[in-house]
């Protein structure tokens, strides 16, 4: 018998997609039986009351949340975010239900020892609920209790060699793309920088010492799995700068049909025999593409690297060997301005260890900028909008380049800098007024 | 219950500390087909919705078996994915960005008892555990963010109308006719951690009511210079209040035609709460991407200003996604995107094709970008 009515979530566990309320409720039962004689260090029943709760929140329409409250382990000013229930009474189990967020490894790949023992340290001292993964990417961990938190973090670091994640106006954990590990497209090892940068900047991670939150996300190429380009305050994408790799044995191969087009994607209806004109060639958005002689030619000076053709044509077609990173800054959801894609500041620049010009040339100078100038709560693409593009070149000491636009401004209107204009701003009245009367 | 030390030490908690050491290293987690080839991989194929190969340069092959999944599961269900895993992979495995479970194998022989042990996994509700598919021209799994089950500022749930959603595009979530991949996203309010802003389809829970303001306890409570920072639009400012009581507070007021909804003043101040039960609800936003495939990454549009929260099963929600991926499917070129059709064929022939009202909600009136939003042609179609 279950602890609460549960009447309008239980219309939640029909229908084919893997239902959350089945799956909670498989785990009120097992902490119930507690078969594996766990001590439980917070309330057994918790992921009853924490359907009840639910259960509330859709008969009322509203949440029964309430926020914050300053929670944390010593010494880091994120990673846990403290939740306490506005019905305590009612689901005494979740009353204290904080959140703590575990940094994720690269590509989220697992072995199943390690993520069982991850299990084994939550069914202990938590709830046994997750988000496999965050928004961000970490794996959250989903309601403990406050004297839990730093019992969580002790064993978490001493037995399972892992930290927290970021939260507040920290670092926010770095995430990637699956890339080299997995995927032919990926331009440069997004793993690698991923943690390179998470290890070198665990500082700023843990401690809050910024004006908001900050991301780095990694996408291999610009097909950007990882949405970097729409969500991180700092984008790296993929790309390459020379040439297309062609197989022409293989292009004849998709044109003949023997290779399904774009690797099978489109398998589920019968679009007609593949044609490479119509697909590929005038697809193109640069038109840098054409048959002549039964080959597929490229004109690669012209190509803006859209992936397409590529995605297409996996088995025939191969990014460049001249790869390297574009980097993007600015990207971030709709509060305040309106949302921001991640505008294009380097158009390329080599991403190899130990990625020193990645991080002296691009990332210090911008947080340095940001921290001087940054308002209280304010992303970096809105101090790059308040501020202007300009001005994060100035900081940068990048030249402007046309890659860094869609296209030039629509006034002249220009600040012109007192060094830029011959004889400087300063000059002689009297001077003037010999040759213009007043 | 009795409280069980992990050897931590409260009263000196800089003793034997360890900080900063970071997530656990990438490379320990690989599969060895995938330590081997890193860097080395060819080309991939799906074999069947769900189902990928790729061929490394060395010749060999990594099959992936992809599925859908909740993004809040239960340390039962995760034991159960390394279980299979451990059956199956060797013990290895991934999870995708967008919450997909995949499962990898060295050889082909492999593949078909891992589908069939996936397949055959069922919740005591009758769901799927492990549905497979999600790739290609179709509909993948629904990032989303935690609405009621989690967060204090939700305008709607988050995991609820995922089930509901995905429930309904189940086919398109196991198949490939789809013109080009649609992806669905979740936030359960306008802050957006989900970051849908840039999806074929954004599910987005939004509060319409302005805070109410609980004078008697917001000076003791909240920051009052935190609380009316927080707004973005400085529609807080403070004031003076009397209680019925004839007792004088410090508290706040608010100009209510400024407010744009978000509760950052909640929260900076629990003393500003504004949710609503027949106010908040979802806003339907579509045609954005973010790959740079063809055309450049774009941002979603608002397409239906509000629905009202239905709870457990949100059926009108439901219901206009199901039509305009349906319109969408039917009207589209091979390789367009939602939002490339829609640009294509006109925005008001959109509106027409998926049977949507177009309300004055739908245009822009937020600060500069609005502007870029309206119409500056002749060229439009009847």
């Amino acid at each position: 018998m279950a602890k609460h009515e549960t009447p309008m979530l239980d219309q939640l566990e029909s229908g084919p997609w893997p239902s959350f309320v089945s799956d909670l409720k498989q785990q009120a039962e097992v902490r119930a039986k507690n078969e594996a004689n766990i001590e439980f260090q917070i309330p057994r029943d918790v992921v009853e009351d924490l359907l009840g709760v639910l259960e509330l929140s859709y008969d009322h329409g509203r949440t029964h949340w309430k926020h914050g409250g300053i929670v944390g382990v010593f010494g880091y000013g994120g990673g846990v975010i403290g939740r306490y229930c506005d019905q305590p009474e009612q689901f005494p189990g979740v009353a204290h239900f904080h959140t703590m967020r575990v940094n994720q490894p690269g590509g989220k790949f697992y072995k199943a020892e390690y993520l069982k023992q991850l299990c084994d340290l939550w069914d202990f001292r938590g709830s046994g609920i997750t988000n496999m993964h965050g928004s961000t990417g970490d794996i959250i961990f989903l309601g403990t209790t406050t004297p839990q938190l730093e019992e969580i973090f002790y064993e978490m670091t001493h037995k399972l060699n892992q930290d927290l994640g970021g939260s507040g106006s920290n670092l926010r954990t770095p995430a990637d793309c699956v890339g080299q590990a997995r995927c032919e497209f990926a331009c440069y090892d997004t793993q690698d920088l991923c943690y390179d940068l998470t290890m070198e900047y665990q500082d700023e991670l843990h401690r809050p010492a910024f004006p908001y939150k900050f991301k780095f996300k990694f996408d291999g190429c610009p097909n950007c799995c990882v949405a970097s380009i729409a969500r991180s305050d700092l984008s790296f994408i993929g790309t390459w700068r020379d040439d297309i790799k062609i197989d022409q044995e293989a292009v004849a191969a998709y044109i003949g049909g023997e290779i399904p087009p774009n690797a099978g994607a489109h398998s589920g209806r019968d679009w007609g025999p593949f044609d490479i004109q119509k697909e590929v060639i005038d697809n193109c958005p640069t038109e840098c593409m054409w048959m002549e002689d039964g080959k597929l030619k490229i004109d690669n000076k012209e190509c803006n690297r859209c992936m397409h053709c590529i995605n297409v044509m996996p088995r025939a077609l191969h990014i460049g060997d001249d790869r390297g990173v574009t980097i993007l800054a600015g990207a971030k959801a709709p509060i305040l301005d309106g949302a921001q894609m991640g505008s294009l500041i380097v158009p390329f620049m080599k991403a190899e260890p130990p990625y020193t010009e990645i991080k002296e040339k691009v990332i210090e100078p911008i947080w340095d900028w940001w921290m001087e100038e940054g308002k209280n709560r304010e992303r970096l693409g809105e101090l790059m909008k308040r501020q202007g593009l300009q001005k994060m070149l100035d900081v940068l000491g990048f030249e402007a380049d046309p890659r860094m636009v869609q296209e030039p401004r629509h006034n002249p209107y220009i600040f012109w800098k007192e060094e830029e204009v011959p004889g400087g701003f300063k000059r002689d009245i009297n001077e003037f007024r010999k040759y213009h009367q007043r | 219950m009795a409280f069980i030390s992990s050897g931590y030490n409260p009263d000196k908690p800089m003793e034997d500390r360890i900080t900063d050491i970071g997530p656990r290293k990438y490379d320990e987690f690989y599969p060895p087909v995938i330590a081997k080839n890193k860097g080395q991989w060819l080309y991939h194929e799906y074999l069947r919705p769900g189902v990928l190969v790729h061929v490394a340069k060395s010749g060999d092959e990594v099959y992936t078996v992809r599925c859908g999944g909740a993004r809040l599961m239960s340390t039962t269900h995760i034991r159960e994915i390394c279980e299979i895993a451990e059956k199956h992979c060797d013990g290895y495995l991934r999870f995708t960005t967008r919450n997909n479970i995949e499962f990898m194998v060295d050889s082909k022989e492999k593949v078909e008892p891992l589908i069939k042990d996936l397949e055959g996994r069922k919740f005591d509700g009758g769901s799927f555990k492990f549905p497979i598919g999600g790739t290609g021209a179709g509909v993948s799994n629904i990032v989303h963010t935690q609405g009621w089950i989690h967060c204090h500022t939700p305008a709607t749930d988050a995991s609820g109308p995922v089930k509901a959603v995905m429930d309904e595009l189940f086919t398109d979530f196991q198949s490939h006719r789809l013109p080009a991949h649609v992806r669905v996203s979740l936030a359960c309010c306008l802050n957006m951690c989900g970051a849908v802003h840039c999806s074929d389809i954004a599910i987005l829970g939004y509060h319409r009511k302005p805070p109410m303001i609980d004078h008697e306890y917001l000076d003791k409570m909240c920051e009052i210079p935190l609380a009316i920072a927080a707004c973005p639009t400085a529609a807080i400012r403070p004031a003076k209040v009397e209680l019925p009581n004839g007792k004088k507070v410090n508290s706040v007021a608010i100009k209510e035609e400024r407010c744009m909804f978000c509760g950052n003043c909640y929260t900076m101040c629990p003393s500003l709460p504004l949710a609503d039960t027949e106010g908040d609800g979802i806003v339907i936003m579509a045609g954005g991407k973010v790959s740079n495939r063809i055309s450049p990454p774009k941002f979603s549009k608002v397409v239906v200003a509000f629905i009202p929260n239905e709870p457990p099963r949100w059926p009108k929600t439901v219901e206009v996604i199901k039509k305009m991926i349906e319109v969408y499917a039917a009207d589209a070129r091979k390789y367009e995107r939602l939002g490339e059709w829609a640009e294509r064929i006109g925005w008001e022939r959109f509106f027409e094709k998926c049977e949507l009202e177009f309300t004055h909600h739908l245009i822009d009136d937020f600060r500069d970008p609005a502007y870029y939003t309206w119409r500056q042609t002749t060229q439009f179609k009847f």
